[in-house]
């Protein structure tokens, strides 16, 4: 057949490369699903991944490598394999060999223009020397203004499919969960540990990245595929074992916190689950190492593993004519698994008795083979089995450093690095027979639940240990250290030459281990190219650091599904019906306005008005020492509230930045309602609870958050006293119920209202609390009853224009994170013959100074403009002297007006200044007082 | 994600806490200096090792914690109620 790829039907129609049924295979022969590969039809049986599937079709070359180019071939047969990323539908960089078909998939080959076959950017092979080591870093750097078409010009060269701007609905899920035992790794070390621990009491989640539990067992012979079938029966059987394939632990963090991707749950593109287990235990197996050579990346050079999966589990003969180079027993039954395939194996070159390839040769795939005795063998078939890679990862993310031990040429956990709640089972400890594995992963499956608080006597932990195996990393004549970013063993020694002399340094500089595999293939052979150009061990060498997250995970899965909640008042269904604009403030959604907010200032100016305030923080306090804690939180003296009263307050940090303000009042003797800003809420909680606790824990003081127990309203305006009264038993009268009170009683036949006078519009206005399941009941009595009063409901913008025509400041609005007491215009309120509060030594350092800015009133000399929020003040020079904070148009005056944080130079009343607006225009303003309606504030006292 | 052994609620995530700060005395605010006051609102140990620090179980008991920690390994070493003393 022609070793050049080709699915066109007709006369070159491939030769199917489908085997007859195998013992394991995975592969359900009874009905086929179509799929499309690069526009053409295909079929492949459920079970097959699409790169098996497209090899049973004869398909060899399956994507052009990222930086030259080259065509490139199955090399693993599994998740990692660098050859098999497809772009499948809208998602780019699909793992071919490890997803399954699904019928209707469109796969198409990634970085390849305009054809996989002619590919045009492989003209990068022949211009290399633009591609030199370290390219980015030397060719493209100078001259600097060019790098945007540098960066255009590269970005159509890399290696990635193409993404939708489109997020689709796909559907990311999240879950916690908490076993006690986590066993990363469904092999049979992972399975036996998990019989064992589950049998010891404990709940175990056994997670595997592929798609049936089992590891190298599934290509395994009669007797493997035996034990195998005895073990998944039990695992089955066991209800303390929840099973997760096609899921991967992706890392390892604080007392074993552990990350899961879990890609195969229905109608889920992926799930994140984040798990606490007692104990984890790490069995991930081995990763078949890739040997360095001179063409080792054509088409037909495979992993043994990768002929064993192919013929074993997808029954695809992996090529027809085959050399194998073989250091170990695995690689000696790939021989096997070939011939009976029926590939005519023409030489098996043993590692160690020194025989190996040197060379592979060939265009477009493998033609022949050139050993280091001098042959040259004609065959499309290449596998080595030249050793092992022990994926380290989670037990480096658990605090250990692997050894390398040469003799067997990998990594290995060292136990006594090891935390208590982390352990080893399987291949990663070492080699033996099935039996002997299982016997220690027994072992360390009970241990494992022992630590994780189930009981038992401690357990001994059988030994186990790698057996001898070759050093074998390069045949020393070139070739692709890393096949997802193009590396070569000649960038490496380039490296190291350069100067580069850590693997840390090689790897940043050559990009080597940076790509989708993450150095699972390739680190061990980086580091032992740059121990041999260093002069130095691979011990002294060292790996990379291997950080989470161990397998790619969605940003879909990260992010989970939105779990944004939101507040609304009872009266929410009103404001629905009402046509009211919502405003996201914090958690709440609340009314902006219902239409005319300038309407509803009028509305409150000349009539009554009705606004939601529900939002707005509330504190039950109790105790007879809450005057102590008032006195100690707020600027202000508290010490003689008399019953019944309300007053004003701020709260200040300790660095003398206004934080919070608000009206507390005495209910009774020892109990207090204390209000805060809507924003402010659960901070000036914990602040409250921060001094308590921490610092007066002998106050008798008790707090209880009460601000979604009342429903709150603001009735406001001079005939508000009017609507009220029609609803309430309480005496409104001026003289029983004066500016700045409180008082209880019944508001609309609902029982245990509290009563506030207070004035943030500036008219005649009372605050109710209401108990919150009678809130809407409330509302709509107010405005039934107040129809003909032309009762009007208002929002937050009508409110913020209000109360800016009154100077009064908002917290966050008109201050910042710099903004101190004095600098807020409170300079009234701040009691510093106080002993203590808090804030006390800055607010005290601050008035000293007199240096700061103040916050004042400003109104532009032509009414008719607003300047907005944060438009610059300029001092003389053109300097930037403050800011404007607030500013509207006043529906009252006619005019615009604002407040501002001015240099204390520029804050007299009177002063001109210039401010310059976003579009760069200047315009005068002149400071005024903050008040700019009612300053003698007649019209809230009556 | 590191546990953190709250006394009243048990070993819990410690994104359900707030993180407050090291502890440490306030200064006299009647006879402090700049100096010594801005040194407890800013100036940290932020030692690589064990240090006394207040954490508040937000999402949990709302009780604030007097920790005792070991910053390198995240060892707690002691966790009490900071108003009652109480520990596990």
């Amino acid at each position: 057949m022609s070793l050049l790829p080709t699915t066109r039907r007709g006369a070159d129609a491939p030769v199917s490369m489908r085997l007859g049924p195998q013992p394991g295979e995975v592969i359900d022969r009874r009905r086929t699903i179509p799929f499309t590969w690069n526009g053409e039809d295909h079929r492949a049986f459920p079970g097959d991944t699409i790169a098996s599937a497209l090899a049973a079709a004869g398909v060899r070359v399956f994507s052009r490598s990222y930086k030259y180019h080259r065509p490139r071939g199955l090399l693993t047969a599994d998740y990692l394999d660098p050859g098999a990323f497809f772009q499948v539908g809208d998602e780019p960089n699909v793992r071919g060999a490890h997803r399954l078909v699904e019928p209707g998939m469109e796969v198409s080959s990634q970085n390849t223009w305009p054809s996989l076959k002619y590919d045009v950017k492989a003209v990068n092979q022949l211009a290399g020397r633009f591609l030199a080591t370290g390219f980015y870093y030397k060719t493209f750097i100078k001259p600097e203004p060019l790098w945007p078409l540098y960066e255009k010009v590269l970005r159509r060269f890399v290696h990635a499919g193409a993404i939708t701007p489109d997020p689709g609905e796909a559907f990311y899920d999240h879950r916690h969960a908490h076993p006690d035992v986590l066993v990363a790794g469904g092999g049979p070390a992972g399975m036996a540990a998990a019989l064992a621990a589950a049998r010891a009491g404990a709940s175990v989640m056994l997670v595997e990245e592929n798609h049936q539990l089992g590891g190298h067992l599934r290509w395994g012979d009669a007797a493997d595929l035996a034990a195998l079938g005895e073990l998944r029966a039990q695992v089955a059987a066991e209800t303390g074992i929840e099973v997760l394939t096609d899921s991967v632990v992706t890392g390892r963090y604080d007392d074993n916190w552990v990350g899961i991707a879990q890609r195969n749950l229905p109608g889920v593109a992926e799930r994140l689950i984040k798990a606490r287990a007692g104990t984890l235990v790490v069995a991930p197996g081995l990763i078949e190492r890739p040997y360095v050579f001179a063409g080792n990346d054509l088409p037909g050079v495979m992993l043994s593993t990768a002929v064993r999966r192919l013929v074993n589990l997808y029954a695809v003969r992996p090529g027809q004519r085959a050399v194998v180079m073989s250091a170990n027993p695995e690689g000696d039954l790939a021989v096997a698994d070939l011939e009976r395939a029926g590939v005519e194996v023409a030489a098996v070159l043993d590692a160690r008795e020194r025989r190996g390839v040197v060379r592979a040769h060939g265009r477009g795939g493998l033609r022949a083979v050139e050993t280091n005795e001098g042959r040259r063998i004609e065959a499309d078939l290449l596998v080595t089995a030249t050793g092992w890679t022990a994926p380290t990862s989670l037990l480096n993310q658990s605090g250990d450093r692997p050894v390398y031990e040469p003799t067997a040429a990998r990594f290995r956990p060292d136990p006594a690095r090891m935390p208590d709640n982390v352990l080893a089972a399987g291949e990663i400890v070492g080699d033996a027979t099935v039996e002997a594995i299982v016997e220690h992963a027994d072992a360390v499956g009970r241990e494992a639940a022992r630590r994780a608080g189930r009981g038992g006597p401690a357990v001994t932990i059988p030994s186990l240990a790698p057996r001898p195996h070759p050093e074998l990393f390069t045949a020393g004549t070139g070739g692709f250290v890393d096949l997802c970013e193009d590396v070569s063993a000649k960038d490496i020694t380039t490296a190291v030459a350069e100067g580069y002399d850590s693997v840390e340094l090689v790897k940043r500089y050559t990009t080597v281990t940076m790509g989708p595999t993450q150095g699972k293939l390739e680190t061990v052979n980086a580091v032992a190219l740059v121990a041999a150009a260093t002069g130095k061990s691979i011990a002294e060498t060292g790996t990379t650091t291997w950080r989470p997250v161990y397998a790619p995970v969605t940003l879909g899965a990260l992010a989970g599904r939105p779990h944004e909640p939101v507040r609304h008042s009872p009266m929410q269904p009103w404001h629905d019906r009402h046509g009211a604009t919502p405003l996201v403030a914090g958690q709440w959604i609340r009314p902006e306005h219902y239409g005319d907010p300038a309407a509803e200032v009028r509305a409150v100016r000349t009539g009554v008005g009705i606004i939601d305030v529900t939002p707005i923080g509330k504190l039950d306090l109790r105790g007879p020492d809450v005057p102590k804690l008032l006195n100690l939180l707020y600027v202000n003296k508290w010490s003689k509230l008399g019953l019944g009263r309300v007053r004003y307050g701020v709260m200040c940090a300790e660095d003398g930045v206004v934080m919070d303000d608000g009206v507390t009042g005495r209910l009774g003797e020892d109990h207090y309602l204390m209000s805060t800003t809507s924003s402010g809420a659960a901070t000036v909680w914990e602040w409250v609870e921060n001094w308590l606790q921490t610092a007066h824990p002998d106050w008798q003081v008790h707090v209880t958050p009460v601000t979604t127990a009342y429903a709150s309203i603001n009735i406001a305006g001079p005939r508000s006293r009017e609507l009220l009264g029609r609803l309430t038993d309480v005496d409104l009268s001026a003289d029983a119920f004066g500016y700045m009170n409180v008082r209880q009683g019944s508001v609309a036949g609902v029982d245990d209202c509290v009563l506030w006078r207070i004035g943030f519009t500036g008219e005649l206005s009372y605050e109710i609390h209401v108990p919150a399941s009678y809130g809407l009941h409330v509302w709509e009595q107010l405005m039934a009853r107040g129809a003909d009063l032309g009762v009007t409901p208002f929002g937050v913008e009508a409110q913020r224009i209000l109360r800016l025509e009154k100077g009064h400041f908002i917290v966050a609005q008109d201050t910042d994170g710099l903004t101190q007491g004095y600098t807020a215009g409170i300079d009234g309120l701040i009691k510093l013959d106080k002993d203590d509060f808090v804030g006390l030594p800055e607010l005290r350092w601050q008035r000293e100074r007199d240096e700061h800015a103040h916050l004042v009133g400003v109104r532009p000399l032509d009414g008719s403009i607003v300047p907005p929020e944060a438009s610059q003040i300029l001092d003389s020079s053109g300097g930037i002297a403050g800011r404007i904070t607030s500013s509207r148009m006043s529906p009252t005056l006619g005019r615009s007006i604002g407040l501002a944080q001015i240099d204390r130079e520029l804050a007299a009343v009177g002063t001109r200044v210039t401010v310059r607006l976003p579009d760069g225009r200047d315009i005068t303003v002149e400071i005024t007082d903050a008040v700019h309606v009612d300053p003698e504030g007649e019209r809230q006292r009556v | 994600m590191m546990l953190l052994p709250c006394p009243w609620c048990g070993p819990r995530n410690a994104t359900e806490f707030r993180y407050v700060g090291e502890a440490g005395p306030r200064p006299d605010p009647a006879s402090t200096t700049p100096e010594e006051w801005r040194r407890y609102l800013f100036m940290h140990a932020n030692p690589c090792g064990p240090v006394k620090e207040t954490w508040y179980h937000r999402a949990g008991c709302r009780r604030y914690l007097a920790v005792e920690r070991d910053t390198a390994t995240n060892e707690v070493r002691s966790a009490v109620d900071s108003a009652t003393g109480v520990a596990r």
